[in-house]
């Protein structure tokens, strides 16, 4: 068996007495598509530097595509592609000038160099457009150029830090697709995001709190194991002031809630055991004079599950 | 170490942007011939024809020539004419004059008597004025002095022949002293200087203010190939620049260059590589271009007070001179007035040019260790 495309060993990295990645150990296999996920400032980005060999870990090592990536960056980069949080194209180069330097830079050349490049503009949804000025395409097909430049060497694993960040909902999901194609080719790939419809896209995701891996597999293993307590869905009438009052539930202790938070317009509130309390909540929030439509028992989803993670870890 | 292609790539990238922003570019190239107006012709170091109020309250044949004797020097340019001491001082204080005389009455008598005394009033608030001023007026004086002592030994009967001592002075290189001699040949090596050290500093704190150097540090380029990248660039436009001002400093002006050209041209790519060492240095500091900005003219106006570009270094105290010493500029400054104002050769310089060779190479790799800690 070959060995994992990434591989994380007790992966740290202090700066000064802040840890900002602390004991990180898990591994990616071939071919999958594995989401990093945690709050802003939890390590994602410190995460993949090292990965990319950019930053040194303090403690731990990180191995990709077969290369130790502190000892042996440069070689790996030959089979990593990276891409930044902010689409880093320049903005003072063309669409084609912008790919052609990234393809210099990974020692592509003449014809094969050329085939790259027509496929890129094709993939980044560009042909037929000419040979525009970056600084003058819109966020989503910056992105997709990016994610080209990142991948102009065909790269056994792609890194992807935020890669949808401020891009409307039709161009992520059309970059999700490009993901998946690139996947169905045999590519790893390692993408960070804090939203968390995305976390549910990936094969596995891996939870990170405050630097620490708090939780790690499929998305469906972890709403069955790192879930505790079930999941109440309740749709009501000013659901603002129903969360302030559940709050103030909580704080009393009157009812056991673990989690209340809103869902647009739903709230979801996290209790022992749904069976016992379903009726209870529901009652208590009529006694108080709200109109509540339905108190429903849910699968949590992937940021009901977050977050219990992290509480559970501390 | 150093792989073509990649270097290559780098290389057509930076001329690729830089021949897109024709604005800036022709700001690079103005910027200096700018300057090189500005300050040839601000900086004038010799100052006469200060304006000067005069009382003369003798109004004799005595006080008439002693006057005359002060605007003959060329020093001094009457102004205006006051009724009194107090007049003379409100003129000061207004800032009309910077200099004024006042002779008492009856000035021929005492001089007679061999006690004549005039009073110079100088504007102490300009102390660069008032130096020439003082120094012009007390020599002047003494001359008149002289002249009256003289006169009046020969009118008592005695005869000499010379002075016991007689000064000759011989000044080399820049027998009148002229303004522009002194500062071209220097001015010329600062805007080069200026021109390298933010060229370089600039063009890679970009990379890191848009976080594209992250990227790039993810491509197989190596840090050394993207710094030549980054420098050969600025080093042709350096070039370029330093034969434009040159032309215009040597040939328009009218500064004579007296030693060789090839000697001149070779020793400034020396200088220009110190300058982009130095500013790769700044962009090891510096996070944003502004942060570059900031250092970048603290640099330069460092560089007008302590290389000896304008003020003489000699009088500064030691830990002044240290900092001016690590400014490649203060060796540079020698170099060209040796090389191109004294016309002498390397021999001569030796020492500047083996210092400023020690500082391009340590700066480059001081820059290079530094780079690759940028980010942990």
């Amino acid at each position: 068996m070959p060995e994992p495309a990434i591989i994380a060993h007790n992966l740290t990295k202090r700066f000064g007495d802040f840890t900002a990645v602390d004991h990180v150990t898990f591994e990616v296999p071939r071919g999958e598509v594995f989401g990093w996920l945690g709050p802003n400032g939890a390590g994602k980005t410190t995460t993949i530097r090292m990965l990319l060999g950019l930053l040194r870990p303090t403690e731990g090592y990180a191995r990709v595509v077969g290369y130790d990536a502190a000892k042996q960056a440069h070689e790996m980069h030959f089979h990593v592609g990276y891409m930044s949080q902010r689409f880093t194209l320049y903005q003072d180069l063309t669409v084609r000038e912008n790919i052609r330097f990234y393809g210099h830079a990974y020692g592509l050349r003449g014809e094969a160099l050329r085939r790259r490049e027509e496929a890129i503009v094709r993939m980044a949804g560009l042909h037929g457009r000419g040979d525009p000025l970056t600084a003058n395409l819109s966020g989503g097909w910056k992105q997709r150029l990016a994610l080209g430049c990142a991948i102009v060497h065909k790269p056994q694993v792609v890194l992807l830090d935020e890669p949808t960040a401020g891009v409307d909902p039709i161009s992520r999901r059309e970059f999700w697709e490009l993901i998946y194609a690139m996947a169905a080719e045999g590519v790893t790939v390692l993408v960070t995001t804090h939203y968390m419809d995305e976390a549910e896209l990936c094969e596995r995701v891996g939870f990170i709190s405050r630097g620490r891996l708090v939780a790690l597999g499929s998305p469906e293993e972890l709403k069955r194991t790192q879930m505790r307590g079930d999941v109440l869905e309740v749709a009501m009438e000013e659901p603002e002031r129903g969360l302030r009052y559940l709050k103030s539930l909580q704080a009393t202790g009157r009812l056991p809630l673990d989690e209340v938070a809103l869902y647009g317009v739903l709230l979801h509130v996290v209790v022992p055991e749904a069976e016992r309390w379903q009726e209870r909540l529901r009652r208590a929030l009529e006694e108080a004079g709200f109109r509540v439509q339905h108190v429903a028992w849910i699968e949590p989803t992937l940021e009901d599950v977050f977050i219990s993670a992290v509480k559970a870890a501390g | 170490m150093i792989d073509l292609q990649r270097l290559r790539a780098v290389l057509r990238k930076e001329l690729t942007q830089l021949l897109r922003d024709r604005i800036t570019l022709l700001l690079i190239f103005m910027m200096p011939l700018l300057e090189l107006f500005f300050f040839a012709y601000a900086v004038n170091l010799s100052v006469d024809h200060i304006p000067t109020a005069v009382c003369d309250l003798s109004l004799d044949v005595r006080s008439r020539d002693f006057i005359d004797a002060l605007v003959a020097s060329g020093y001094f340019d009457i102004a205006e004419y006051a009724a009194g001491e107090a007049d003379v001082i409100a003129a000061l204080d207004e800032g009309r004059v910077r200099a004024g005389i006042v002779i008492p009455p009856d000035f021929a008598a005492q001089v007679a008597r061999g006690q004549g005394e005039v009073l110079i009033i100088l504007d102490g608030s300009d102390t660069y004025s008032v130096q020439a001023a003082y120094s012009a007026a007390t020599a002047i004086a003494q001359h008149h002095a002289l002249d009256l002592m003289v006169e009046k030994l020969r009118r008592q009967g005695q005869t000499f022949e010379l002075m016991p001592v007689e000064s000759s002075v011989r000044v080399l290189y820049n027998p009148t002293l002229d303004g522009l001699i002194f500062i071209v040949p220097a001015l010329i090596a600062m805007l080069l200087q200026i021109l390298t050290v933010n060229l370089t500093a600039q063009s890679i704190v970009r990379e890191w203010e848009l976080g594209t150097i992250e990227q790039l540090l993810a491509t197989p380029i190596r840090p050394l190939e993207l710094i030549l990248g980054k420098l050969l660039p600025n080093l042709i436009i350096a070039a370029v620049a330093l034969v434009l001002i040159a032309l215009i400093g040597f040939v328009g002006m009218g500064v004579p260059f007296r030693g060789s050209v090839l000697l001149f041209l070779f020793l400034s790519l020396l200088f220009a590589i110190s300058g982009l060492g130095l500013g790769l240095l700044v962009s090891t500091v510096a996070h944003t271009q502004n942060e570059a900005e900031s250092i970048t003219s603290m640099l330069m106006l460092l560089s007008m007070l302590l290389t000896g570009f304008i003020y003489p270094r000699e009088p500064m105290p030691a830990i002044v001179r240290l900092v001016g010493d690590l400014i490649p500029l203060t060796y540079f400054v020698r170099i060209v007035r040796g090389v191109v104002t004294r016309g002498v050769g390397l021999t001569l310089v030796w020492q500047d040019v083996a210092a400023l060779a020690i500082y391009a190479a340590l700066a480059m790799y001081l820059a290079a260790r530094f780079f690759h800690l940028r980010l942990d």
